[in-house]
């Protein structure tokens, strides 16, 4: 849609920027009301479970994004929120899944940490770190073995770095030049443990090299930044050039998940990372651009808020799984022989 | 001006409740929706918890330390502008001046509803609760402290029935009795005997700790000892098998009666007028579930004549009588999927009605859910067929092998009767006796209906 | 038909077998390809794809790093991208690097994603002792994945059921995983062409009696035969029921045959301990408790890991003189 927008003939340049700014940023500002909503609704104890939050890593996921087609796939991990809406996995799904409904994309099987939409080709959120990753480049596999054109984006956290898992499928991606772009989301812990106190080398990007693919840091709190690179990489791998590793530097503004009380951070450094604010950043441009009116932030917010209240309304108001269906979808039901 | 209230949040899948720690805002206070504005303490850890709306902080409802339920109020805010809070609640307007003082103020008037809980280790106020020294298990009388001295019990260890907890005489009895021994058989071999009507206490094992088994159970029902299995992919269903496995044991029992025992048949009709008028006052006073049935006392009565008829209670085998060693009346039931069997209440002569009415009871329901005990299976020294319930007036039963008499008794029904000369209607029952001519004459057998006849003019007495 | 099945009758080895289901699957459908480390050039290391590799060249027959976990999870993922791989691991003790992928994305993707995602993969991999080869290439783990819902396990015993089980579990849509016991393979056998549709589902009674069960799968199964027939010789006629499934078990056979013989000896070659047999000693308390006859009795190995000499790895594992005795305990 945002591509129709933007090359529509007759317009300016500006404008069309614009309007991808404005796209960008009611993608950005969507994933931070669902996920606010989500922090209101946790606590009135509306959902339950795991809830990792990627308030601040926003940019990361509209960026990406940015750059992939719907035949592309995507694996994410458990903070797959930002993931799920950014490909276009409908509010009403992603929000009755973490109310646990029939109706949930998931079917109510999976919760926060593992949302599904397999139409979208989102082949879900990972609550193992580093799982996903081997599935990633068995995807590309199956694209490679067949002569398609597709990209398969797996995204992953620096804890990442410390699995076997990571450094098996990286080795693999590059031995058999698997069309996947690894996005690893440097948020600089593993969940209370700072990088430096689990990596000796701390430059990601140089250690993905030395697997022998393209391998490239990015401002992740920039979201133009970030789907500039995105679609580099992604045009390197339509082009046969194998997989390549993108590292976006991130911050996340809220704790872990909502059980963590933060004790490992200083609130001054997370002041200090909230001044790099990917939703701010981008409103400021576009407010130095001109193309950004309070009226139509406020418009902006106004039908984000409509449209959350609506996943909210409908996430309450949606069937439960019924028990007698607990063991549905273990295994496969049986083909008629027919 | 609208109220919303600031609840306990719920910060993990496992958290029901949290200490309210530490209020970081104080009544007046203007708060921002995301601003923390109280420390939580649950089970992991300490966490700051934010508030959702903007205004100002109009209350505070729970003081530091307190415990509270996810989704309690704890505080009230008084939203800053127009839009409406989502869940303003209408009891908010009417919560009156508060302040962190009153914290929980709902609860002192539900807790003055209920009587204070002892604290551990306190003393409960007399009264209400029994004396804590008649719950103490194992508290006993002197006769009783005595009895259990005699009988080698450690009157401590035992678990009291009595009131309060008390341990009664029975308890120490119970105890001192030694543990009834168990047969050692395999669940096939008792599932089995049950079908061929094998009693399995009888049948002596030849399995490992003498433990019976199948081959046993075969061998004591006069069958070969391996099972003739067609050979083919698929077993005929175990419950399939049951009836017909059943029915095939009755006929060759019945057949062998029939064919081996030459029997000869009295009968009697006996007035049940004292007895049934005896019954009636004594269920007039006994609760429902204690109430005795007419079938009671007829089983009681004859086993009392099998007591004084001694020639009738027990076996014929390989030509000669063996008195039976106790009076162990077999009770015939007929199975709801037909068949029938007939299991023993053990000693009915010295049981006491009561407790024959309960082991009857149990009886039939045991065996119609098929779980009755080998040692009941196994040795009937004469059997009763009580065929009143089913509208017959008398029976004339076949007996089962190697018993030598069979009891049986019709539907109890009022008929003109003449007694001392004068016409009445009374409550009369047709008793009958089938019994071996190899092991009694005649007269035995009536002697036998005499007895029984008497014993129920003595209710009282039975 | 007789006629023409005798003529068609051959004698092959499991191996051979093996190696004919893939390459038939392989021929049959583009989508099916085999890796695993060593299935290409070397031929796998026990021989299984041997000259496969220049079949269906090296895309096909891929060639994998040592990375269980990478080229298991990149099955899994091909399968979610419409291939139907057939991924091998050398051994059950080394596919424990794949666990995480096996159990958390295999078995539980399907029911995770509410319904949207099978797996149809296939994964090989040898198991259980024998050839002294110690503690860390012997151990028989196929009891641990029968544990786990939402993947199916299969043992086969034979060389029909090594021909035969493959093209049915790459028809299946969900995860199956085929356990090869190390010496199957140089077993040979008579195959008689397929004549019917193969029921991944049922255990087979492999010697029909009436004294004894004797239950089993996998590498067992020769042993068991054998105990058979020394059983026999003493004149005593006893059942055996390979169970080729460990997952979801057959139920209904085991039960049809504890009914027949009422007495049970289960031989597996998995620890005693929370073992595959005693899963199935258990589920026979519960369903066949008044058709036993006798205490159920239990084969396992020794609670050791596999040694290395000789003479202690026999003694660890059970054999034919172990279950031949327990049989007789059950009748004696």
């Amino acid at each position: 849609m945002s591509a129709e927008r933007a090359t529509r003939p007759g317009r300016t340049a500006a404008a069309k920027a614009g309007g991808h700014h404005q796209d960008l940023l009611t993608a950005m500002l969507r994933i931070r009301r669902f996920e606010e909503r989500c922090v209101e609704l946790y606590s009135g104890a509306r959902i339950r479970g795991f809830v990792h939050l990627c308030i601040g890593e926003e940019a990361v996921a509209v960026g990406v994004h940015r750059a992939l087609t719907p035949q592309d796939a995507i694996v994410s991990t458990y903070r797959d929120h930002g993931h799920a809406l950014a490909r276009g996995v409908p509010e009403a799904d992603v929000m009755a899944e973490m109310y646990g409904r029939a109706t949930g994309c998931s079917g109510g099987r999976g919760g926060s940490m593992h949302l599904f939409d397999a139409e979208r080709r989102f082949y879900g959120g990972n609550a193992i770190v580093a799982g996903g990753l081997p599935l990633a480049a068995g995807l590309a596999l199956a694209d490679r073995l067949c002569d398609r054109s597709r990209v398969t984006c797996c995204f992953f956290g620096d804890g990442a770095f410390a699995e076997g898992e990571f450094h098996e499928t990286a080795n693999l991606a590059a031995l058999w030049d698997l069309p996947l772009l690894l996005v690893c989301e440097n948020n600089l812990y593993a969940m209370g443990t700072a990088l430096p106190r689990h990596q000796a080398q701390t430059d990601l990007a140089a250690r993905a090299a030395s697997y022998g693919m393209v391998a490239w840091a990015v401002d992740g709190m920039d979201v133009e930044a970030v789907e500039r690179a995105a679609r580099r990489a992604v045009e390197g791998i339509r082009a046969g050039t194998g997989p390549h590793f993108l590292e976006a530097r991130t911050y996340r503004f809220r704790a872990h998940s909502m059980y963590d009380p933060d004790r490992y951070r200083d609130k001054a450094e997370i002041e200090e990372w909230k001044k790099r604010d990917p939703i701010a950043r981008l409103t400021d441009l576009m407010n130095e651009n001109g193309e950004l009116t309070k009226k139509r932030l406020a418009r902006i917010e106004r039908e984000v808020a409509e449209e959350i209240d609506a996943a909210v309304r409908e996430a309450e108001q949606a069937p439960e799984e019924p028990v007698a269906d607990l063991l549905r979808h273990v295994t496969s039901p049986p083909v008629d022989a027919a | 001006m609208t109220m919303a209230e600031f609840t306990m949040p719920s910060l993990g899948a496992d958290m029901d409740e949290g200490v309210l720690q530490e209020w970081l805002v104080r009544p007046g206070d203007r708060v921002r929706k995301g601003e923390p504005i109280a420390v939580v303490e649950t089970a992991k850890s300490a966490i700051e918890v934010e508030c959702f709306e903007t205004g100002t902080v109009d209350r505070l409802l729970v003081d530091p330390g307190t415990t509270v339920p996810v989704g309690a109020p704890l505080a009230m805010i008084s939203a800053a502008e127009k839009a409406a809070p989502k869940r303003a609640p209408g009891t908010a307007g009417k919560a009156g001046k508060g302040t962190a003082g009153e914290a929980g103020r709902h609860r002192p008037e539900e807790a003055a509803q209920k009587p204070p809980e002892p604290a551990p280790g306190r003393q409960v106020p007399g009264g209400a609760v029994p004396a804590p020294e008649d719950g103490t298990p194992g508290s006993a009388g002197p006769l009783v402290r005595h009895l259990a001295e005699r009988s080698g019990v450690d009157v401590d260890t035992l678990h009291g029935t009595g009131p309060g907890g008390r341990v009664t005489r029975a308890d120490v009895e119970r105890a001192a009795a030694p543990p009834p021994s168990r047969q050692r058989i395999t669940p096939f071999a008792r599932r089995l005997a049950g079908e061929l009507g094998v009693d399995p206490a009888s049948v002596k094992g030849t399995g490992k700790d003498g433990g019976v088994r199948a081959a046993d159970v075969r061998l004591a029902a006069g069958r070969p000892a391996r099972e003739a299995v067609p050979r083919g992919p698929v077993a005929p269903a175990a419950g399939a098998a049951g009836p017909t496995t059943m029915r095939r044991a009755i006929a060759d029992l019945m057949t062998r009666a029939n064919r081996e025992i030459p029997h000869y048949y009295l009968s009697t009709t006996v007035d049940l007028a004292a007895s049934m008028a005896w019954l009636r006052e004594y269920n007039r006073l006994a609760p429902v579930s204690e109430r005795l049935l007419p079938a009671a006392m007829l089983l009681k009565a004859a086993a009392r004549a099998a007591r004084e008829v001694p020639e009738l209670n027990g076996f014929w085998n390989e030509g000669h009588f063996t008195p039976g060693d106790g009076v162990h009346l077999g009770v015939a039931v007929s199975l709801r999927g037909g068949g029938l069997v007939a299991p023993a209440i053990h000693d009915a002569d010295t049981v006491p009605l009561p407790e024959l009415m309960a082991g009857l009871k149990d009886l039939v329901h045991r065996a119609r859910s098929g779980r009755l005990r080998g040692s009941e299976v196994a040795d009937p020294t004469l059997t009763v067929t009580d065929l009143g319930d089913q509208g017959v007036e008398s029976v004339l039963g076949v007996i089962y092998p190697p018993q030598v008499s069979l009891v049986g008794f019709g539907r109890v029904v009022e008929r003109p009767c003449a007694v001392d000369g004068l016409l009445g209607v009374r409550p009369v029952v047709t008793a009958t006796l089938s019994a071996d001519h190899r092991a009694t004459d005649g007269a035995v057998g009536a002697r036998f209906l005499r007895v029984l006849d008497r014993r129920l003019q003595q209710p009282e007495e039975l | 038909m007789s006629g023409e099945a005798e003529r068609a009758m051959r004698t092959t080895t499991y191996r051979e077998a093996l190696r004919e289901a893939m390459s038939e699957a392989m021929r049959a459908d583009d989508r099916v390809f085999l890796m695993g480390e060593d299935v290409g050039r070397y031929g796998g290391c026990f021989g299984v794809s041997l000259g496969m590799l220049e079949e269906f060249g090296p895309e096909r027959i891929r060639d994998t790093p040592l990375s269980e976990s990478a080229f298991v999870g990149a099955g899994i993922g091909a399968a979610l991208g419409g291939m139907r791989p057939i991924v091998e691991i050398m051994t059950v003790n080394f596919s424990l690097l794949a666990l995480d992928q096996i159990l958390n994305n295999a078995a539980t993707l399907l029911h995770m994603s509410g319904g949207q995602l099978p797996v149809p993969l296939v994964i090989r991999m040898t198991t259980g002792a024998g050839r002294q080869l110690a503690a860390q290439h012997s151990h028989s783990l196929e009891g641990w994945y029968a544990h786990i819902p939402g993947i199916r396990v299969l043992a086969p015993a034979t060389v029909e059921d090594a021909r035969y089980l493959l093209a049915p579990a790459l028809a299946d849509p969900d995860p199956v995983l085929v356990f090869e016991h190390g010496s199957l393979y140089n077993a040979s056998g008579e195959l008689a062409p397929l004549t019917e549709p193969v029921d991944l589902d049922r255990a087979r009674v492999r010697r029909p009696g009436t004294d004894v069960s004797l239950i089993t799968y996998g590498g067992c199964l020769p042993k068991v035969l054998a105990a058979a027939d020394e059983l026999a010789a003493d004149g005593l006629d006893p059942e055996v029921v390979d169970l080729r499934s460990l997952r979801p078990l057959d139920e209904a056979t085991i039960d049809a045959s504890v009914a027949r013989t009422h007495r049970v000896v289960v031989v597996d070659e998995g620890w005693r301990t929370g073992s595959l047999a005693a899963e199935v000693c258990a589920g026979i308390a519960e369903r066949c408790f008044y058709d036993l006859d006798a205490p159920v009795e239990r084969v396992c190995s020794a609670e050791v890991p596999i040694p290395y000499a000789r003479q202690l790895e026999e003694a660890a594992l059970p054999q034919v003189r172990d279950v031949a005795a327990a049989a007789r305990r059950t009748v004696g």
